[in-house]
Parts: C-alpha cells; sequence; structure tokens
C-alpha cells in the first residue's frame, strides 16, 4: 500500500473530500479539483476531487454511464470540463484552456484508448516515433532507435514495419501502449484497454501493464478487469452516477465494499 | 466523305490546339482549386468558430453561383471595370481569369469532397493525435488529411470530371477553347453539323474517361485499411 491511502469511504458517497485528496498533500502528479462536467443537461461529473500520487496506480471501476470514461478524458482534455470554477493539475500545474502549452502538457500524460487509435496510415514504427520527431523535435534515427526498444518492450518488435491494419487486437494495443510511451509521460491514462479484445488476447495487454505499474508509472486505468485491479492496482475508485462513491485499496474493495451500489456492482461481474 | 475531308483540311489543326486549352484550363485549375479546397476543409473543420464561419460561407456562396456569372464577373467587373489585369497579352490575359473562376468556383467542391474525405476519419485518430501532443495543425497535416484525401480520391475524381467539362465555360471569356471552336464550325459547315457535334463530344470523352479510370484504380490502391 502507498502512503496517503486510507481503507475507509465517506459513505455518503458525495466525492467532495476524497479520502486520498488531503493526504496526497501538494505534490500529487494528478489532482482534479471540483471538476463539474455536462453533456447538454446530462450531468456526467459531480464535483470530483481526485489527488494522484506520483507512482500511484489508480483503477476506476463503475456501471457503465458512471462516468469513469468521462474522467480519464478530461484528465488531458480531450473532454473538456464546465467552466465553473473547477480545475485539473498535472504536476501542479492548471491544465491551460487550448493552444500550445494543452498540447505540452497532453503530451506529459499518455493515453491508451479502447480502440487503440493507431494511425491507419502509418508502420507499426511510424505510430511510435511520430510524436517523438513531430512534438519533442527528437532526430529521426534516435526516436527510431528508442520505439524499438520500447516495441521490443512490448513485444511486437518484430511487426514494426507492418501497418496496424495487419495486427491482431492485442499487438495493436501493445503498440499503443509504446506509442504512449515514446512521449516519456509522467503518467499513462487507460481507458478500457482491454474491453474491445478478443479474449484470449487480453492477457498478454494486462502483462505489459503490470511490469509498467512494477516499475512504477503513475496509472489511472478505466477497466473491467478485477484480477488486474488486484494484481497492479493501490487503489481502487468506484463510481457511479457521475460520482466517487468509494475510494479505497482494492483488497477492501473487494472484500468489504461499502456502498449499497458498489456491493451491486460487485455482485454483477463476480457472480460468474 | 468529301464534305468531311474539306472540314479536316479547314479545322484539322485548330481542333487539337483547341483541346489542348481545354487541357491546360483543366490542369491548372485542379491545382488551384484543391489548394484552395484543401484551405476552406481545413477552415471548415478547426477549433476556432470564425474560421469555420468563414469556410461554410465562401462554399455556400460559390456553390450556388452559377460558373457562367463568376466568368462574366472577372471579366467585366474586374477585368473591364476595375482594369485588373494579369498579362499584357490580351488572350494569356484572359486565359487567366478563366484559370480563377475555375478554381475559386470547383474549390468549394473540393473543400466539400476533402470534408467527406475526413469524415471517414475515425474521431479516435484525432484523439490519438492529440493525446501525443500535436496541435491542430501538425494534427490535420500529419494525420487527419493523409486519411481523409485517401478516403475522398472518388469524390474529388467527380470534381476533377466537371471541371474538365466545364473548362468550356471559358468561352464566356473569350478564351478560345473547344466549345467555342466547335461553335464556330457549326456557324460556317451547317452541313456537317452532327460530325461536328460527335468529333467534340468523343474528344472531351477521351480526355474525361482516363480521369475516372485513375480515379477507380488510385482509391482502391491507396484504401486506408482499417
Amino acid at each position: 500500500m502507498l502512503p496517503g491511502m486510507t481503507q475507509t469511504t465517506s459513505p455518503g458517497g458525495t466525492g467532495h473530500s476524497g479520502p486520498a485528496a488531503a493526504p496526497a498533500g501538494a505534490d500529487a502528479l494528478i489532482r482534479l479539483e471540483h471538476v463539474n462536467k455536462h453533456f447538454g443537461d446530462f450531468h456526467a461529473l459531480k464535483d470530483i476531487d481526485l489527488a494522484v500520487p506520483r507512482g500511484q496506480v489508480a483503477i476506476v471501476l463503475g456501471p457503465s454511464g458512471s462516468g469513469k470514461s468521462t474522467l480519464c478524458r478530461t484528465i488531458n482534455r480531450l473532454e473538456t470540463i464546465d467552466d465553473d470554477g473547477g480545475r485539473i493539475l498535472i504536476g501542479g500545474v492548471p491544465l491551460p484552456a487550448e493552444g500550445r502549452a494543452l498540447a505540452r502538457l497532453r503530451a506529459d500524460v499518455g493515453m491508451v484508448f479502447q480502440s487503440f487509435n493507431l494511425f491507419a496510415h502509418k508502420s507499426v514504427l511510424e505510430n511510435v516515433t511520430l510524436g517523438p520527431i513531430r512534438v519533442k523535435g527528437k532526430p529521426k534515427a534516435e526516436a527510431e532507435r528508442h520505439a524499438m526498444e520500447l516495441l521490443d518492450r512490448v513485444g511486437v518488435a518484430h511487426q514494426a514495419k507492418k501497418m496496424p491494419a495487419q495486427l491482431s487486437g492485442g499487438q495493436q494495443q501493445r503498440v499503443a501502449i509504446a506509442r504512449a510511451l515514446a512521449m516519456e509521460p509522467e503518467a499513462l491514462l487507460f481507458d478500457e484497454p482491454t474491453s474491445a479484445l478478443d479474449p484470449e488476447m487480453v492477457q498478454e495487454v494486462l502483462d505489459v501493464m503490470v511490469g509498467l505499474a512494477r516499475e512504477g508509472m503513475t496509472m489511472v486505468v478505466v477497466t473491467h478487469e478485477m484480477g488486474f485491479a488486484r494484481k497492479a492496482g493501490d487503489r481502487v475508485i468506484f463510481m457511479a452516477d457521475g460520482e466517487i462513491l468509494e475510494d479505497t485499496d482494492p483488497e477492501s474493495f473487494f472484500t468489504n465494499p461499502q456502498h449499497e451500489r458498489a456491493r451491486d456492482f460487485l455482485g454483477k461481474i463476480l457472480v460468474h | 466523305m468529301e464534305s468531311l475531308s474539306t472540314l479536316m483540311e479547314q479545322y484539322g489543326t485548330q481542333v487539337p490546339a483547341a483541346f489542348w486549352t481545354n487541357i491546360r484550363l483543366a490542369l491548372l485549375a485542379t491545382l488551384g482549386s484543391f489548394a484552395l479546397g484543401v484551405l476552406l476543409a481545413l477552415c471548415r473543420i478547426s477549433p476556432v468558430a470564425s474560421l469555420r464561419a468563414l469556410g461554410t460561407g465562401y462554399v455556400h456562396v460559390v456553390r450556388n453561383t452559377p460558373l457562367t456569372i463568376l466568368m462574366l464577373l472577372g471579366v467585366l467587373a474586374v477585368w473591364g471595370q476595375l482594369k485588373i489585369t494579369f498579362a499584357p497579352d490580351f488572350h494569356l490575359n484572359f486565359f487567366i481569369y478563366a484559370v480563377i473562376a475555375l478554381s475559386l468556383y470547383h474549390a468549394a467542391f473540393m473543400c466539400e469532397a476533402i470534408r467527406s474525405g475526413v469524415n471517414t476519419v475515425p474521431l479516435g485518430q484525432a484523439e490519438a493525435a492529440r493525446a501525443i501532443g500535436l496541435g491542430f495543425l501538425p494534427a490535420a497535416r500529419l494525420v487527419i488529411l493523409p486519411q481523409a484525401l485517401r478516403g475522398a480520391i472518388t469524390p474529388l475524381g467527380n470534381t476533377v470530371i466537371a471541371l474538365t467539362k466545364n473548362t468550356t465555360v471559358a468561352a464566356a471569356a473569350s478564351v478560345a477553347e473547344a466549345s467555342g471552336l466547335m461553335k464556330t464550325m457549326i456557324e460556317f459547315r451547317p452541313d456537317v453539323m452532327v460530325a461536328i457535334f460527335l468529333t467534340f463530344a468523343i474528344g472531351f470523352c477521351l480526355i474525361v474517361i482516363p480521369i475516372g479510370l485513375l480515379t477507380t484504380w488510385a482509391s482502391d490502391k491507396w484504401a486506408v485499411a482499417r
């Protein structure tokens, strides 16, 4: 267990003062303060406060429509947040609204998508080198050398010259992780990284993610993989209806969920 | 038969020359309208509201104005009244006017063809580009447009075909091109009118059919596998 984590959760489930928020202190790598998000009339995120310290693996669980993907996407501003005083800080710096400064900060937080989103017209290697060359200004040779190391680490180095469509889903997702790592991010966001995969390919992606967690990468992972949550997670954040209802360590969450909605959720997914 | 051979004697060299003018108009206006069309498409997908309004406004105004009116606006108002001249040579000046009018007009259609291509690119591609820190223009240039253009080859080809045939409107700007020559030939040789019509119809088919074949071949070859 990491310092700055508490076992209990506020039974009221307002999410206002998430127990991990206060002790995590000012050195939290990712911090959300009073974040609200509306899609039209739909209140997708309700006054979210969250602090993720450096090195923590935070698992975000919740039923569909609970706001967990939206939460993940707001952290690097793929979704805007309501302009009502809420803010998101990365390494203590508030996320700028748009423009160059935002683009720079985005590169500090890598994103892995449910649908991989590899650039379809570029080879595997080019997918990984595009950001380092075009955003970080790395020389091509150096970017390619680093990319090959990363592809080797995720086990797809021998596919470097292929196009994404020639790879299996599991291979594509591992390339997507390598692409995110190539930017040398301080944190990685995973938005249901295994939900679009055939069952036999889930493990190869989770193995890579477990490896990253062990190396101390700060990760926010939206997932339904309970095994992964227990194995690699430092913390479980349970969301429903746009609120954080529980914020605790995985063991406590799975063995002793405090909130009715969490018990209901676990009952539905663990019954098989 | 004899009347046809005298027709050939009279106009045999003029016909290819006139078609060559149409081909040059088509090539230059394709380049011009494509460049402007890309800019307009970028405006229409940009995050800046005023640029989007500019792109939308241009497309709606220009697309709904007949090309003949644009052509006449050029030679009568801009040249005739405002005396804006692009070249000292009378014919070259009007040729340039025709290229500009064709480019401005077809840019609206190029823009919409490219936009249809942008719609073939999944939203996730743009999100992935933003997630690695690319801004709007680099993301558009490196990720969105290369895929969008490959997905837009068929509608772009259709626009080039329409443009090629619309080069005949340059006759309104006194450019000596194929349809103008046809009118002259019919005026002086109404006895072989059908043969003259067929000559020009076949001439345009010979130019346009390869564009269609090329389009089909290219859209297969460069399709983005997903």
